[in-house]
């Protein structure tokens, strides 16, 4: 178990660098800083002098280890549009964001467990149906569209939810929704299938013979062993969750983390933006090392192969 | 996705239709405007975006007020001005006016500001506005005199618009960054609230000094909210959660015509789109350094339809690169290329390209009218192929001698002067493909001398001559839309500035 852990983190680390590499080589090909920078209308002299003052010129290795060395003190620059710190811009913008994805994530669970149950107790019927074409929609349909028939509908035509902002519950309500949405049909997949292998296995099978009802079966029995991988797949969705808040938050004008990746990369503020990639790549990175050695701490034969 | 935004405004409108929002606003007498992009500070010296501009002049007076309806210059804090020689103005500043911390305003504030502002130690991010200011001195309590680097005379231009006056105590303890946290000014509207990257709450200033030529405001609170979709935006003011936005598309503001609650006002702005030759030596595309090939791309494009067709109301042909109500702006003396696609084919084949030939086409905004101009090329026989990109890397293009044909707008930031406009393009700047000296002098003479006629005739022999050569085809100027709630009156302005001190409600 300790050769796994040591191998599973090294390769954790390799595949963060190398993330930090490309996010930042790939952030410095988009575009000419200093000229953004410098704005409309700035003269040649403005954006040599710009280059100059915000170290530009140097080469970009040198720029790069500069960049990593610094953010492993903790220290992610400076923001070159707000002009201000990027860790505090970033933490101010967190909190929004992670109450964005948490509230997505138990919407999420909250619709596709019932209704993954649902379909597997009734396979192939008109219930099942229903819940396929659920799923099919919310994995098909492009989660900026979702967003705006949310708002067709409840805001401009029944008036029952304001369109954006952040500052109250209800701002949170329509956000909600279409991030969760978006993540849910492959938990309702992972819930249908684990259902019907379980609902087939013998103990159920005793279960059933032993006279209990259909309820405790399905809840008790069945359940809560189909529930297992949605914890290892929750992890991985949280990953997307936090992708997907970037057009979400743009769309309601959420003040998130999102929100902040948009208007950055908008404005060429590459500190920023990489501080952003970069966090969002090392939480990714970070919920995917901790499925791996839970898995494998549940199941040995992980560890060997 | 243009489709997607049209069938959205559809759907939305129909929805509109069967439910009219509450007007919260008319009964608290405020104004929720809504616009797409954050200011990196509300400090005007410190952002580039036309919000800031318009925040700008709420909160804070500059000395010179230019009247946007009859381009008069009055004085605002201050109440006279004049040349004492080339190189120095002289202003008498205004008695009794009050920051909104309680700061007197005098000469202190001039002079504090213009020198904190214009010394490139603190870098301010539109130095263009600033750094023709060599110093402020302070002659007594209310006369200050401006020393300008070199003859300026569009100096006055800049003190009605961009260059505001910050009050002196409270900016040198607090500098660019607190100016933005808790922002204080002396205009007709205070800041209540500033949620950086939300919105910016403001209030009527109730001691606004009397005689103000803004006149004093009748709004009461004034919402900022910063969304950065377009659809967002039309869904909040369908939805009467916000009471306006500008810059709305042409296609969407026409579509929302029909929604009852709401009302579409076009206006021209000072933004001009113009197509800019690369005729250096290195150019990618060596035919454009033959004249004839650069008048058949003028004769090519049917530019009164497309004004007509895709622009919008309130946009007009122009024949040289300026907007016409700058100063020194003419097109006396200057060609008129009308649509002749006949002549245009034969100016190809007499340069010896009877088969046209290839060409790269950058552009970054208002991609249908681009699309629109490939369109008429094609049919001349020059086969242009779209480079689509966002600003920054279409000018670095084009400094760089990699765009033979870009298609540009420039909105000289809405200074009323040719000298903003016409030079950046002409006067060997680093945006300057064509460099021809002899427009070069000119320009200078236009920018740098004092007498307003030596000026204007300088301008228009810059502005025929590159006409004359085609360095440029000038297309038209660009509109704006607005979207608002039915009953708040406003006027649309060519120099793209909302005045919410002006606005009332029905």
């Amino acid at each position: 178990m300790l050769t796994y852990t040591a191998k599973r983190i090294g390769l954790a680390l390799l595949v963060a660098l190398a993330v930090s590499a490309l996010a930042f080589l790939a952030l410095r090909a988009s575009g000419d800083v200093a000229i953004a920078l410098a704005g409309e209308g700035a003269r040649a002299e403005d954006i040599e002098n710009i280059r100059k003052i915000y170290g530009l010129d140097r080469p970009l290795v040198v720029q790069y280890v500069e960049w990593l060395w610094n953010m492993l003190r903790g220290d992610f620059g400076q923001s070159l549009y707000f002009k201000t710190d990027v860790l505090s811009l970033v933490l101010d913008k967190l909190p929004t964001t992670l109450y964005l994805a948490l509230f997505s994530l138990i919407f999420s669970l909250a619709i596709s467990v019932p209704l993954g149950v649902l379909a597997a107790v009734y396979p192939n019927s008109w219930i099942d149906r229903t819940c396929l074409t659920l799923a099919v929609v919310g994995q098909a349909m492009p989660n900026f569209f979702f967003a705006l028939i949310l708002v067709m509908v409840l805001a401009v035509w029944f008036h029952l939810l304001p369109v954006s902002g952040s500052e109250t519950w209800a701002h949170f309500v329509m956000p909600t929704i279409a991030l969760g949405y978006y993540v849910a049909p492959p938990f309702m997949r992972l819930v249908r299938a684990g259902m019907i292998e379980v609902l087939a296995s013998d103990y159920v099978r005793t279960a059933r013979a032993k006279g209990l009802s259909a309820a405790s079966i399905i809840g008790k029995h069945a359940l809560r062993n189909a529930l297992v991988p949605i914890v290892a797949l929750a992890a991985v969705q949280l990953g997307y969750l936090l992708g997907g808040s970037v057009v979400i938050e743009t769309i309601f004008a959420l003040d998130g983390l999102g929100y902040l990746a948009f208007t950055s990369i908008t404005h060429l503020d590459i500190p920023v933006t990489q501080s952003i990639v970069a966090l969002l790549s090392f939480v990714y990175v970070g919920l995917t090392l901790a499925a791996d050695l839970a898995n494998a701490w549940l199941d040995p034969r992980i560890r060997v192969g | 996705m243009l489709t997607l935004s049209r069938l959205f405004v559809a759907a939305a409108l129909a929805a509109a239709c069967v439910s009219t929002p509450a007007l919260a606003s008319k009964k608290d007498n405020t104004i929720r405007f809504a616009y797409d992009q954050v200011p990196e500070n509300v400090d005007p010296y410190f952002n580039n975006v036309r919000i800031g501009v318009i925040i700008g002049q709420h909160v804070w007076d500059t000395l010179i007020y230019r009247d946007p309806k009859t381009n008069e210059y009055k004085g605002q804090l201050a109440t006279s001005w004049k040349w004492v020689d080339d190189k120095t103005l002289e202003f008498e500043l205004r008695h009794g006016v009050k920051f909104h911390n309680g700061e007197e305003f005098d000469a202190d504030d001039v002079v504090y500001t213009l020198n904190f502002v214009s010394d490139p130690a603190n870098k301010s991010t539109t130095p263009a506005n600033v750094n023709w200011i060599e110093k402020a001195e302070k002659i007594d309590k209310y006369k200050v005199r401006i020393h300008t680097k070199q003859p300026f005379p569009a100096a006055i231009e800049y003190l009605a618009g961009p260059v505001v006056i910050h009050p002196n105590e409270y900016y040198a303890k607090v500098g660019p960054k607190g100016m933005n946290e808790k922002p204080v000014g002396s205009g007709p509207y205070r800041v209540t609230e500033h949620a950086i990257g939300k919105y910016i709450r403001l209030e009527r200033n109730p001691d606004y000094f009397k005689d103000s030529p803004k006149g004093q405001p009748k709004i009461d609170k004034i919402e900022i909210r910063f969304i950065p979709d377009r659809q967002t935006q039309v869904a909040e003011v369908l939805s009467g959660g916000v009471d306006m936005i500008m810059n709305v598309p042409f296609d969407q503001a026409e579509q929302m015509k029909a929604a009852p609650n709401v009302k579409v006002v076009s206006g021209e702005t000072m933004r001009i789109a113009f197509l800019h030759f690369d005729i250096l030596d290195n150019t990618p595309q060596p035919a454009l350094k033959d004249i004839r090939v650069r008048k058949a791309i003028s004769h090519a494009i049917d530019r009164e339809s497309m004004v007509k067709q895709i622009v919008g109301a309130g946009s007009r042909v122009l024949n040289t690169q300026c907007f016409p109500s700058q100063f020194g702006c003419t097109d006396e003396g200057a060609p008129r290329y009308n649509y002749d696609p006949a002549k245009s084919k034969a100016l190809l084949a007499e340069a010896g390209f009877p088969n046209g030939f290839d060409v790269d086409l950058y552009a970054y905004r208002e991609r249908n009218q681009t699309e629109a101009i490939i369109g008429y090329l094609r049919a001349v026989g020059i086969r242009a192929n779209l480079r689509f990109m966002q600003y920054a890397a279409m000018r670095d293009a084009a400094r760089q001698g990699k765009a033979p044909i870009l298609h540009q707008t420039w909105g000289s930031f809405s200074v009323n002067d040719v000298s903003a406009s016409t030079p950046v393009y002409f006067k060997f700047a680093p945006d300057d493909i064509t460099r021809d000296a002899e427009v070069r002098d000119l320009l200078q003479k236009g920018d740098s001398n004092i007498d307003p006629n030596v000026r204007k005739e300088a301008y228009k022999k810059a502005l025929a001559l590159i006409a004359e050569k085609a360095y440029s085809l000038p297309l038209y100027s660009l509109t704006t839309y607005y979207v608002a709630t039915k009953d708040l009156d406003f006027v649309a302005y060519a120099d793209e500035m909302p005045r919410f001190w002006e606005m009332t409600y029905k």
